[in-house]
């Protein structure tokens, strides 16, 4: 479904992505892993187009990403949920699932996706008229993924879902990533919990210093002596 | 059940706007320039150009979170396009006494020589929406390059615009358009609407500008509560996950600039209107002050708060403390204290006071209506985490 080839990104001077291969299968959840400064979320905001690449390319289901507009990459089918959560504080749970939707425009089919988001969290809905900034930290991450649903994403990229989380929130958290992808949607998932995001996902990726190091299923890369060093502590 | 309830409440802000109106056409009536409540109609009709001022600045500053301080300079352009299109023939010469006129189009007699007392409306009309075009028009020319800069840096350039724009229509080498540095008079305003009924004359000089108003603020709170208007505030929130969700920047904050620009334009047309005089001097950028004052008093990101703040800003420094600077004031005599000036002091102490006790303005975000509408209880449930 998306093919990144030969990629290289750099801010100013410093190189971000020396050259990276990754491929996200259909219907798969491939996590992408590594430390602070890895390249991680570089990745992510190249893909959608917030951050302009160097060189290489990213193909999505045989097109060419690199040098599109946002707006005509996420009319693809691409959404993104990014880090930290970024909910519009301001605005109402409802508001905020309705901006999700905002490339869209057949009505009866957005009002159809909002009862799919709530039946995925319930909570949602009950909070549909409060103001997103007083929201748990949960629920907001809960409400940037339904955001993201909204535009009904073939392909939904994950930047940190479980960051600053609570470790049974988290646990909630990667149940629905689990859910979503049954239900058909690709997942590209960004972690620093390694342990976490290899049990959940199909394929990982390592990515150190701006290249990839390791590849395999998810099983593998946890039984891996390296990333057990490096990533889960052991 | 929620689509209901909002075409419910809908109409009932229609009906109450529709006896406000006519309230307005009643008073115009019943009281005389003689009365000492004639101040009422003077404040409702500076109130209403100063109303729809703020909240079409609410709309760019509050509902989109770019500070802009040009406002003054886009009212300037409404009410010299307003001007300059309806003086009458007869009259140009006398108003350009220093100058050839250039323009000589004036919109209220094309029309009423074809079509009589409805021409004329009609020729108000177009001359209003033209000088709301014409300020929307330089908006997006100065958006180009303005609209990539951010918070402070944008309020200073469209403040020098604003100043710049003032010092351009004073020039005497324009004096052929914009009559240089004298002011223009004899056009359309509100003074001389009348309508005749079978005989007897309604005088509408107040009902005017509360009806373009009240259109304007209407169109404005339908264009909040679009699609467009959630856009706004999603950029407001969090640029950068607006534009993750697919919202064009640079668009949406120039559709924002212009519309918000087009009411500065219909405004300063207003006002030209109701003052009967548009002189370039009186938009210095103090005037931008008074109406971000009125927002900041009403509360960002409240239209009906606007509003508020603007009557009760123009009510306070034109009617209820007028007597601070004419010697009595509350019955008190004392022309010792009471004198010129005194009215300022006392007005900013308000001010301060509004400001300490209501710290998000007076509405903060809610709207009229929401004052009204009871609170549904949420159940009560804990959160897990």
């Amino acid at each position: 479904m998306l093919k990144i080839h030969d990629l290289h990104v750099s801010y100013g001077g410093i190189k971000a992505l020396r050259g990276i291969d990754l491929e996200v299968p259909d219907g798969k959840i491939v996590t992408l892993i590594g430390a602070n400064g890895a390249g991680k979320s570089t990745t992510l905001r190249t893909i959608t187009g917030l951050v302009k690449a160097e060189s290489g390319s990213i193909q999505y289901d045989g097109v060419e990403l690199l040098g599109q507009p946002i707006y005509k990459i996420l009319e693809l089918g691409i959404a993104m949920v990014p880090e930290g959560r970024r909910v519009f504080a301001n605005l109402t749970v409802l508001e905020n699932l309705k901006i999700g939707a905002y490339l869209r425009k057949d009505k009866a089919e957005i009002e159809q996706d909002l009862r799919w988001v709530y039946s995925l969290f319930p909570r949602l809905e009950e909070r549909a008229w409060q103001v997103a900034g007083t929201l748990s930290g949960g629920e907001q991450q809960m409400l940037a993924v339904g955001r993201a649903l909204m535009s009904r994403p073939k392909l939904m990229m994950m930047d940190e879902p479980s960051l600053g989380l609570a470790p049974l929130v988290v646990k909630g958290i990667f149940e629905i990533i689990k859910e979503i992808n049954r239900q058909g949607v690709t997942v590209l998932l960004i972690e620093q919990n390694a342990n976490m995001a290899l049990k959940t996902a199909d394929i990982g990726y390592v990515l150190e210093t701006g290249q990839i190091t390791l590849t395999g299923s998810g099983k593998e890369l946890l039984n891996n002596e390296a990333v057990k060093k490096a990533y889960l502590g052991e | 059940m929620i689509e209901n309830k909002n075409r419910k409440s809908a109409w009932i802000a229609f009906v109450i706007v529709l006896l406000f109106l006519a309230l307005v056409i009643v008073l115009d009536q019943i009281i005389k320039p003689t009365d000492k409540m004639y101040m009422l109609l003077t404040v409702l009709q500076k109130g209403s150009v100063y109303a729809l001022a703020a909240v079409s600045m609410n709309l760019l500053n509050g509902y989109t979170g770019l500070f802009s301080l040009g406002h003054a300079g886009f009212m300037l352009i409404g009410a010299y396009t307003y001007a300059i299109f309806t003086i009458p023939s007869t009259a140009r010469d006398t108003v350009y006494q220093y100058y050839d006129a250039a323009i000589r189009i004036s919109f209220p007699e094309i029309f009423s020589g074809a079509l009589g007392g409805f021409g004329t409306v009609l020729g108000v009309a177009l001359a209003v929406i033209l000088a709301g075009l014409m300020a929307a028009l330089l908006a997006y020319l100065i958006g180009l390059p303005v609209l990539r800069l951010k918070s402070d840096y944008l309020a200073i350039a469209t403040l020098g615009f604003a100043e710049i724009i003032r010092a351009v229509f004073q020039w005497s080498k324009l004096g052929p358009v914009t009559n240089g540095s004298n002011l223009l008079k004899s056009f359309a305003r509100t003074s001389t609407f009348k309508l005749n009924l079978g005989g007897s004359t309604v005088s509408l000089s107040t009902f005017v500008p509360v009806l373009i108003a009240t259109i304007s603020i209407t169109v404005i709170v339908l264009i909040v509560n679009s699609t467009y208007g959630r856009a706004f505030k999603a950029i407001r929130d969090d640029e950068v996950a607006a534009e993750a969700m697919g919202i064009n920047l640079a668009k949406h904050k120039m559709i924002s600039f212009v519309t918000s620009s087009f009411f500065a334009g219909v405004a300063g047309a207003t006002m030209a209107m109701v003052l009967s005089i548009a002189q370039a001097n009186n938009f210095k950028s103090a005037m931008t002050y008074e109406i971000l004052l009125m927002v900041v008093l009403g509360g960002i990101g409240s239209i009906s708060g606007s509003v508020i703040g603007a009557m009760l800003f123009i009510s306070a420094s034109e009617w209820w403390l007028r007597g601070l600077d004419s010697g009595s004031f509350l019955g008190i005599n004392a022309p010792g204290v009471f004198r010129n000036g005194f009215r300022l002091v006392v007005f900013s102490v308000a001010i301060m006071i509004v400001v300490l006790f209501f710290r998000k303005g007076i509405m903060g975000e809610k709207e009229l209506p929401d004052l009204f509408r009871k609170r549904k209880k949420a159940p009560v449930k804990e959160a897990a985490e």
